[in-house]
């Protein structure tokens, strides 16, 4: 498309009216949308077709329409984090992903569906409906940002933004068949990220395609003086890597404790065989150990909850957002109580009172002081693992995508979904997940995660895109080609 | 039975703590770019971080560490070479974020001291302070509760928010328990804050107005009977907005704690807050149960990790200590102890200092400070500093009594009419017309007709009555309008009537 709009071959307001007239045909039945921004799309599509027009010297992307998670704010247009105590909630500043979006000329379409305030793994949880994977409507797209990657499947959008607190990038990318990627901690600002668990938080780029990710990952990465965890250092080149695919040499770790056990047949199965694709290719595949990834899971479900339920105080009726039992006469004490029992959904509420009990006096050390000891511990794993290898992989899932419903009364059943992701997240450094083919027996996507060393994205890239290479030669085509195509309204 | 403080004293022995919170005089908040400035129109001060929208982040206002430092430094304190922030949770509208970031284990100073200095009954007395910690927070907002008696939440109707305070940097300074001043524990109490007071002013970090709040003390106190060392139940009194209220809070709450022990009654743990009229103490928040605020470290704040370098700079850069700074300039001025201590205690020394500074005499620039512009002061119910005469235009005035363009007396008509807003002591003197009377023929004429008009007065004179020419010489002031140098009358008088001195 990028190529397209260079050449002159398309206007950018044409290929953005193109993806809103599918969006209005398909997002019914696939739900991945909270808000469309027709007018501002196309006004800031033709605003880059006319710099193109000028011989302005544009981004790669430039013009190139993006769906956007709703968890980041953009000015003036309505931004929920799929909850109900942001309903009609319009920021009156931007988000500095938007910033550095719209620095890039890329399309800002329109606001996607999440788990609210991105806790879930299967955007069930969002206050405004759930969104349906579109390679069965049945199914779920995965969380929490089901709505970016169901996009990018149902070709509602060539790019989105997504954000991966224990995998909510990686965790849909697998179940929708795309890539997704959770840079280093630090590497894309989290100023205008609504906050779940801040030093878990990181945005970052949802594709189709490795190299578009990484043409993305430039756009929004790089040090922001805004946020205090931003890194100052020059964004690895990410591009360049997605380009070469050149994995001669290079050292692969699989991780023994994320294999096996509990990881369905056909997922195994795909990953047995990208492996091997990968060492024809010439890397050399060894196994690694992480003995602590064990804990990762309890440890993440101590501090995530712990940091949103003071994150999530905010919201009190005070300054935005919903308010609740303003009658004459009523305390704000009781306006507060109110909105947040009206607000918040089922797992957020659970959330905050695990995160409150967490920190509470007398139990802070053994809950939340514990969890950041494993998280020593895990971090400590991966340094000890990257000393023998460059990248570490696993599968992204234990499983394919799950029915809607499934696993909605079950919480523990649901975490245990991003049993593989949440390391990575814990010791803040990068991981991608992208397609490696369907599972037999469901004909499901099962998705490939590559772990790379904290300020090494690139390493990621390069693995991927060898990957990527050798699958589309399998495959013949990509494998969102396989897709059943949505009858549409 | 009310006690006396003497008898309270003879029976027990208090303990001390005091926190100090003073807000800094940053230009910015502490966690975003707003600005601090104080007054301004309610909730114009304010962005999307100091009022806590979704997504909007801190980030720490690095002058602000500088200044804490520079505190820190000041009380002797070690600074840590790695701190952090820590989230304090709690809901209160005017917090935005329903939590502060403060700093709880981890604070940027601790164990440091400062001696100061009270007069006993067997003279000068000096007590070392021990500093536990000096740590960085952010302020809240400021809720006006309208309707209902007390001016409380409790019985409002509604409440008015206003950001404009939430997010400026406030420094707490804790100190450790001050065991051992006995009767003196008031003075002890009054001379650390007033010292403290000081030395951040040295520091220019803050404008430590205490009737402003941009210096607040919350003083605790304990009692235990003398010989004891077990730690008395305490209370914490708030709301002492002058040195002289630290004092009489400390004093009063000394008594009252007796009285309670005296009965075998127990005393309360809890807030209390202080009543600048009456003296007394009123209960506020009871302690009893202590609040789980659930401190963790702040996640959206890497920890502070000063450079040992920048911290021997602001070392090195550090101002003399006032205490030291005060000996040198009254041996310097050949002042006696009372005098300096009369300037202290009316918050005039800075500015006899820089009167002198622009060459004014000590003695003279330390008259016009102490006598006149207090006394304005004090008329207008305002702190001196607040007026609208500087000290260079003190030694302006100064200097135009020396060079004889100026009398004492119509000096103090150029000090009004500066302090009136009239402009410089050169543009009062020319917009009111003063000047000294010095033609001779003027005032000849002028005694002329007083003799006339008194002459049994001038009678008495010429019979060698001197002391009877201040009447003469009042009259020939008041028919020049003040403008003639009385000294001068005087001669010409007396040589008018045949007289010498």
């Amino acid at each position: 498309m990028a190529r397209a709009l260079r050449a002159g071959e398309i206007t950018s307001v044409a290929l953005t009216q193109a993806h809103l007239d599918r969006i209005a045909s398909v997002d019914a039945d696939v739900h991945a949308f909270l808000f469309v921004d027709i007018q501002g799309a196309l006004a800031q599509a033709a605003a880059t077709d006319a710099k193109r027009a000028a011989g302005e010297r544009l981004s790669p992307l430039a013009g190139v329409p993006l769906a956007l998670k709703d968890v980041m704010t953009q000015k003036g247009v309505p931004t929920t984090a799929g909850s109900k105590i942001l309903e009609g909630w319009r920021p009156p500043y931007d988000s500095t992903v938007v910033a550095n979006l719209r620095a890039n000329d890329i399309v800002i379409m329109g606001k996607t569906n999440m788990d609210e305030f991105a806790m879930g793994s299967s955007t069930e949880n969002s206050a405004f409906g759930p969104t349906h994977n579109p390679w069965d409507l049945s199914r779920i797209p995965g969380g929490s940002g089901g709505g970016s990657s169901a996009a990018l499947a149902a070709f509602e959008a060539p790019l989105a933004i997504g954000t991966d607190t224990g995998g909510s990038i990686r965790q849909p990318a697998a179940v929708t068949g795309t890539v997704g990627v959770k840079p280093t901690y630090g590497a894309v600002s989290r100023f205008g990220l609504i906050a779940f668990s801040s030093s878990l938080d990181q945005a970052g780029p949802c594709a189709r395609n490795v190299l578009d990710a990484a043409l993305l990952h430039e756009a929004i990465a790089g040090y922001d003086a805004r946020d205090s965890t931003s890194i100052n250092a020059p964004v690895p080149q990410v591009v360049t890597a997605a380009k070469s695919g050149d994995v001669k040499g290079l050292k692969i770790g699989v991780v023994k404790e994320l294999n096996g056990d509990g990881y369905q047949s056909g997922v195994r199965t795909r990953f047995e065989e990208s492996l091997e694709l990968l060492a024809k290719a010439g890397a050399e595949i060894i196994e690694v150990s992480a003995p602590n990834f064990e804990y990762a899971l309890a440890a993440y479900y101590l501090i995530a909850p712990s940091e949103c339920s003071s994150n999530l105080a905010r919201f009190d009726a005070m300054r935005y957002g919903l308010r609740v039992g303003d009658s004459e006469g009523a305390s704000a004490e009781s306006v507060m109580k109110l909105t947040r029992e009206a607000g918040f959904g089922r797992e957020v509420k659970r959330r905050i009172i695990l995160g409150t009990y967490a920190l509470s006096s007398g139990y802070y050390d053994a809950y939340y002081g514990s969890a950041q000891k494993v998280r020593t511990l895990i971090t400590q794993d991966f340094d000890k693992a990257f000393q023998k290898c460059d990248v570490m992989v696993s599968p992204t899932c234990p499983t394919t995508a799950f029915t809607i419903g499934e696993k909605s009364d079950d919480p523990i059943a649901m975490y245990l979904n991003d049993i593989a992701t949440i390391p990575v997240n814990m010791a803040g450094i990068g991981g991608m997940s992208l397609p490696a083919g369907l599972a037999p027996e469901d004909g499901l996507p099962v998705g490939f995660q590559i772990m790379a060393p904290a300020m090494a994205d690139e390493r990621m890239y390069l693995v991927g895109a060898a990957l990527e290479a050798a699958l589309l030669t399998k495959w013949g085509a990509p494998l969102l080609s396989k897709i059943p195509e949505l009858s549409g309204r | 039975m009310a006690l006396t403080f003497d008898e309270v004293v003879t029976k027990y022995e208090p303990v001390l703590g005091l926190e100090v919170h003073v807000e800094l005089n940053t230009e910015s908040k502490m966690f975003c770019p707003c600005s601090t400035t104080f007054g301004a129109e309610p909730n114009t001060q304010t962005c999307p971080i100091c009022l806590a929208l979704p997504g909007a982040l801190p980030t720490v206002n690095e002058k602000a560490i500088e200044s804490t430092i520079k505190i820190g430094l000041a009380l002797n304190c070690s600074i840590a070479a790695f701190s952090r922030f820590a989230r304090k949770n709690y809901f209160y509208p005017d917090m935005p974020k329903n939590f502060q970031i403060s700093q709880y284990d981890e604070p940027i100073c601790t164990n440091g001291y400062i001696d100061v200095e009270i007069e006993s009954d067997q003279g000068p007395k000096v007590f070392r302070i021990e500093i536990e910690r000096v740590h960085m927070e952010e302020d809240t907002g400021k809720s006006l509760h309208v309707g209902g008696a007390t001016g409380r939440i409790h019985g409002a109707q509604y409440s008015l928010l206003d950001y404009n305070r939430a997010g400026i940097p406030l420094v707490e300074i804790v100190t450790k328990i001050v065991p051992g001043t006995g009767k003196y524990a008031p003075q002890v109490a009054k001379a650390y804050v007033s010292e403290l007071r000081d030395i951040l002013r040295s520091l220019d970090v803050s404008d430590v107005r205490m009737e402003q709040g941009s210096l607040r003390c919350d003083a605790n106190v304990s009692l235990r009977p003398i010989g004891s060392q077990i730690l008395g139940t305490r209370s914490e009194t708030k709301n002492v907005n002058s040195l002289r209220s630290v004092e009489r809070a400390i004093r009063g709450e000394m008594i009252r704690h007796a009285e309670l022990l005296n009965k075998g009654e127990r005393i309360v743990q809890e807030t209390r807050h202080f009543q600048e009229e009456s003296g007394l103490t009123r209960s506020g928040r009871s302690k009893e149960q202590a609040e789980d605020y659930r401190y963790f470290p702040e996640p959206d704040l890497v920890p502070v990790a000063p450079d040992a370098q920048w911290i021997q700079t602001l070392r090195d850069g550090l101002p003399e200590r006032p205490s030291i700074h005060r000996k040198r300039l009254q041996e310097a001025w050949a002042v006696p102890d009372k005098e300096m201590a009369a300037m202290i205690n009316a918050d005039v020394l800075n500015l006899v200092e820089a009167s002198v500074a622009l060459g004014a005499d000590p003695t003279k620039a330390r008259g016009w400070w102490l006598g006149e512009i207090s006394r304005i002061a004090n008329d207008k119910d305002v702190a001196i500093s607040d007026l609208s005469i500087t000290p260079g235009d003190v030694a302006e005035i100064v200097a135009f009594v020396n060079s004889g363009e100026l009398t004492d007396k119509l000096a103090r008509q150029v000090i009004e009419g500066v302090i009136a807003g009239e402009g410089t002591p050169a543009a009062v003197i020319a917009g009111r017309g003063i000047k000294v009377v010095n033609d001779e023929g003027a005032l000849i004429s002028a005694i002329e007709k007083v003799c006339a008009e008194q002459p049994e007065t001038a009678q008495k004179i010429r019979n060698g009555h001197l002391p009877a020419a201040g009447a003469l010489i009042g009259a020939v002031m008041k028919e020049t309008k003040g403008q003639a140098d009385a000294a001068r009358v005087r001669s010409l008088l007396l040589a008018h009537l045949g007289q010498a001195e």
